[in-house]
């Protein structure tokens, strides 16, 4: 139990907390679930939390609203994955819930602290210190080392060099890419750069990963492996929401929210079927 | 059962416990493991049609054993059948049924329908993918038969999108 976060906490030690009971109510609770709300309890303070989200947009005095009141809670240590079909407003909800674009009506929370208000700089030192982002072309700096990518979080975050060094060996080590710290990122093969890219996101320790498609762009191989990787840092209690139309990848989430004309249609937890069940027989069965 | 039987039995003739155990590795843990007495009905029928014949060999520490040997007829039924086009999968239609039918009885809200299918199948995508990172990557057609699986729900989902889109 979390309780409620001082406003002045920094770091993550409340986000690593809370985490056991997700993880514990995954799958132990059988196909009973369905059709119930996702358990949402009021009494604490979500990590984020959206209400009446609304984005528009105006193009050649036509109003286009990719948002349409949106309410999502998210807890610290969860596994989020936003599902859709193209238009459902997915896209537009990640880039305005990072910041990337103003909301136009309603509240984002984050931490407690209500942030849609914020200024561009505002959001630039939020998304410095507490949101990371991973997009589906990877956006490194073309001009800079891998280790250059991923320090630069940090020193503008204000870590010493040596910190940010620290961090970034640690962060490499971990995703495979240690011989590649000299490298250019147009080097790399497109997985690699994404996990570049995850460990850039991950260099401040954010308490919340936006991520954009990240497998969008990948092979399946390099997909299995980011997603090895985002589900590692998941179980290392990382908050994470993730945009994707790929099921598979959506399917390792905790949660899988599905929006329809830029609303929410469905919100449930992902509950996987039983080990005993022949999963490849219920969808495919082989004759001859 | 018959065909995989007589195309194990082309190779080299086999007891029935052998078959089974040769079904069980070559697919992997994603195939459902035959029932050894389907495949000793299954080898009595083929035997029975003339395509299989069998001995029982003696054995100095075990009961004898019926070993099973592919006649010419059977090599010839195996042929016909490696050589003609095999039909695609068939979509099992159970929830497009329900979907289309059960609104118009009142039965049933299409969202709702839609959203318990998408929830069961992300359930199945999860454990596939369970199954899929437990698969040895050496083992080729264990891996590909989950692949199979996967691909195919896959498309029930998209299938599941399209249906929202048009009926919803």
């Amino acid at each position: 139990m979390s309780g409620h976060w001082p406003r002045a906490v920094r770091g993550d030690a409340q986000g690593r907390s809370g985490r056991s009971s997700v993880v514990g109510s995954l799958g132990g609770d059988g196909v009973g679930s369905l059709g119930r709300e996702p358990s949402k309890p009021r009494e604490h303070t979500p990590l984020l939390r959206t209400s009446g989200l609304v984005k528009t947009y105006r193009t050649d005095g036509v109003t286009v609203e990719a948002v349409r009141g949106i309410d999502i809670d998210l807890d610290a240590g969860e596994f989020v994955a936003i599902m859709g079909p193209s238009g459902s407003g997915k896209s537009t909800l990640l880039h305005v819930l990072g910041g990337l674009e103003p909301a136009t009506r309603g509240e984002i929370w984050l931490r407690g602290q209500r942030v849609d208000g914020l200024s561009t700089a505002g959001w630039a030192v939020l998304r410095r210190r507490q949101i990371g982002f991973v997009f589906q072309f990877f956006n490194l700096l073309s001009n800079m080392t891998v280790a250059d990518n991923v320090e630069l979080p940090a020193l503008l975050a204000g870590a010493s060099a040596r910190q940010a060094r620290k961090r970034r060996e640690e962060l490499l080590g971990e995703l495979g890419l240690a011989d590649k710290a000299n490298a250019a990122p147009a080097r790399l093969s497109g997985g690699e750069q994404q996990r570049v890219a995850l460990a850039r996101a991950l260099a401040n320790e954010p308490s919340l990963l936006l991520a954009d498609e990240p497998t969008g762009n990948l092979d399946s191989s390099n997909t299995r492996d980011v997603l090895r990787l985002l589900r590692r840092t998941h179980d290392a209690g990382q908050a994470i929401l993730m945009v994707t139309h790929d099921a598979r990848v959506a399917s390792l989430a905790d949660r899988v929210i599905n929006l329809f004309d830029g609303m929410v249609a469905d919100d449930a937890k992902v509950v996987p079927i039983p080990r005993g069940v022949n999963a490849v027989r219920d969808v495919l069965e082989l004759r001859g | 059962m018959r065909q995989p039987l007589l195309a194990l039995l082309a190779k080299e003739p086999a007891h029935g416990y052998e078959l089974k155990l040769a079904l069980e590795q070559t697919f992997g843990q994603a195939y459902p493991s035959p029932n050894i007495g389907q495949v000793y009905v299954t080898l009595k029928r083929l035997e029975q049609d003339g395509l299989v014949c069998s001995q029982d060999v003696e054995q100095t520490t075990r009961p004898n054993k019926r070993v099973y040997e592919l006649t010419p007829a059977g090599r010839k039924a195996l042929s016909a059948w490696v050589d003609e086009p095999s039909d695609g999968p068939r979509i099992r239609d159970d929830f497009f049924i329900k979907l289309i039918l059960a609104p118009q009885a009142g039965l049933a809200d299409q969202m709702a329908l839609i959203n318990k299918q998408r929830r069961h199948y992300l359930g199945l995508m999860r454990r596939l993918s369970e199954l899929q990172a437990d698969t040895d990557p050496a083992d080729t057609p264990a891996r590909l038969l989950i692949e199979g699986a996967i691909l195919h729900l896959q498309a029930d989902l998209d299938w599941l999108e399209r249906c929202q889109e048009e009926l919803v």
